[in-house]
């Protein structure tokens, strides 16, 4: 069993078998778990926001999901991952309160997962699989041994993608 | 005047914000003590500046179950604001509204989501009662939105909404209780231009 790495709100890491790579309570944010099943490297990113390009305040990579998968693809490729291998799960986006869907906030989540799979598209990265949107909170774990990607909810059963 | 934001916080600043928690913190008190029919003594609230990155850890641990109350403003001030309790606050307020014994722990029903609601919505109004007096300025609150869930995932909501325009959060913390004391976690969430208006309408020159 291999060591736990943490990754925080607007903050991305990477990690080789034996580990496994997690973030804590993703709400309206998203989680997204990159995986080169050959090399058994993971990376996963805690992204907030959907665009970069429509902020002004944008110096953050790892909080927005353009700059964010860019920089995890990066990464990964350094540590010795290939690209064309790579698949992609994404998990999180919630709707965490029930406001009127036309405010900022109400559909954050939504337009997150919608930015996060438009991106990984661009790059040619094939989506796995994916559980977003609803209203509860996710935590997940990527593990590089297998590509396992678990999410955790409160009062519910450990989901496997 | 230039664009006020939470970069660069002073002194000052910070001042009339603890000091705006306070008023605040003090009116949502007092309401909670009447509605319960409690006596209620209060600490002076901690006003914190935060990267958002902190946000998620910063109350409780971020898996933590906790209950948020959401509201959006509107009118003078735009944006929106959360109240924030610990599970063993929120059973401890809701079990006093609902008239039942303090050892009750099953999960909230429809009608306690409804109760604590209301608690959070009287809590906030007064908060926002107590901006509003000392701006002159009209702040009208949303209904309120419950959630009950992990802590990071809660807070995701303001970290959003602070992240949007840069990258720390302000929370305000107030403590009151008589025998059960009770954690609440104030956090205001005004648009770009709102905190540039709270301080104007405050003499404040920037």
């Amino acid at each position: 069993m291999g060591t736990m790495i943490k990754v925080g709100m607007a903050d991305l890491n990477i990690c080789k078998a034996p580990n496994a790579i997690t973030t804590l309570g993703l709400g309206s944010c998203i989680g997204i778990a990159l995986y080169d099943p050959v090399s058994k490297i993971g990376g996963l990113a805690h992204i907030m926001l959907p665009d970069s390009t429509q902020m002004r305040n944008n110096q953050s990579i790892a909080k927005f999901a353009d700059t964010g998968i860019e920089e995890l693809v990066r990464r990964m490729i350094k540590a010795g991952a290939s690209k064309t291998r790579m698949v992609a799960k994404i998990a999180g986006g919630a709707k965490m309160f029930e406001v009127s869907g036309s405010s900022n906030i109400g559909n954050i989540g939504a337009r997150n997962a919608e930015a996060s799979k438009k991106k990984l598209r661009q790059l040619g990265i094939p989506l796995k699989a994916e559980d977003t949107g609803l209203n509860y909170g996710r935590t997940v774990e990527l593990y590089a041994e297998t590509g396992e990607f678990h999410i955790k909810s409160v009062g519910k059963k450990v989901k496997i993608i | 005047m230039a664009e006020y934001s939470l970069e660069h916080v002073n002194d000052m600043y910070m001042d009339v914000l603890k000091e705006l928690g306070n008023i605040g913190a003090g009116n949502a008190t007092t309401a909670i003590a009447q509605m319960l029919g409690l006596k209620i003594n209060m600490e002076v609230p901690q006003v914190k500046l935060l990267t958002f990155q902190e946000l998620g850890g910063a109350i409780w641990a971020e898996e933590e179950t906790v209950a948020g109350i959401f509201l959006e403003l509107a009118n003078d001030i735009n944006g929106s604001m959360m109240f924030l309790l610990n599970m063993d606050s929120a059973y401890y307020l809701v079990n006093h509204l609902m008239c039942r014994d303090q050892s009750y722990q099953e999960p909230f029903d429809e009608m306690d989501c409804s109760a604590l609601k209301e608690i959070g919505n009287i809590i906030s109004g007064s908060y926002l009662s107590a901006l509003s007096a000392m701006t002159q300025m009209v702040i009208t609150p949303s209904v309120p939105f419950l959630a009950i869930d992990m802590a990071a995932a809660i807070l995701s909501v303001p970290a959003i909404q602070f992240g949007q325009y840069g990258d720390n959060a302000l929370l305000i913390e107030t403590a009151f209780g008589d025998d059960v004391k009770i954690n609440g976690y104030f956090i205001l969430m005004p648009e770009p231009g709102s905190y540039e208006k709270i301080l104007g309408a405050l003499g404040i020159q920037m």
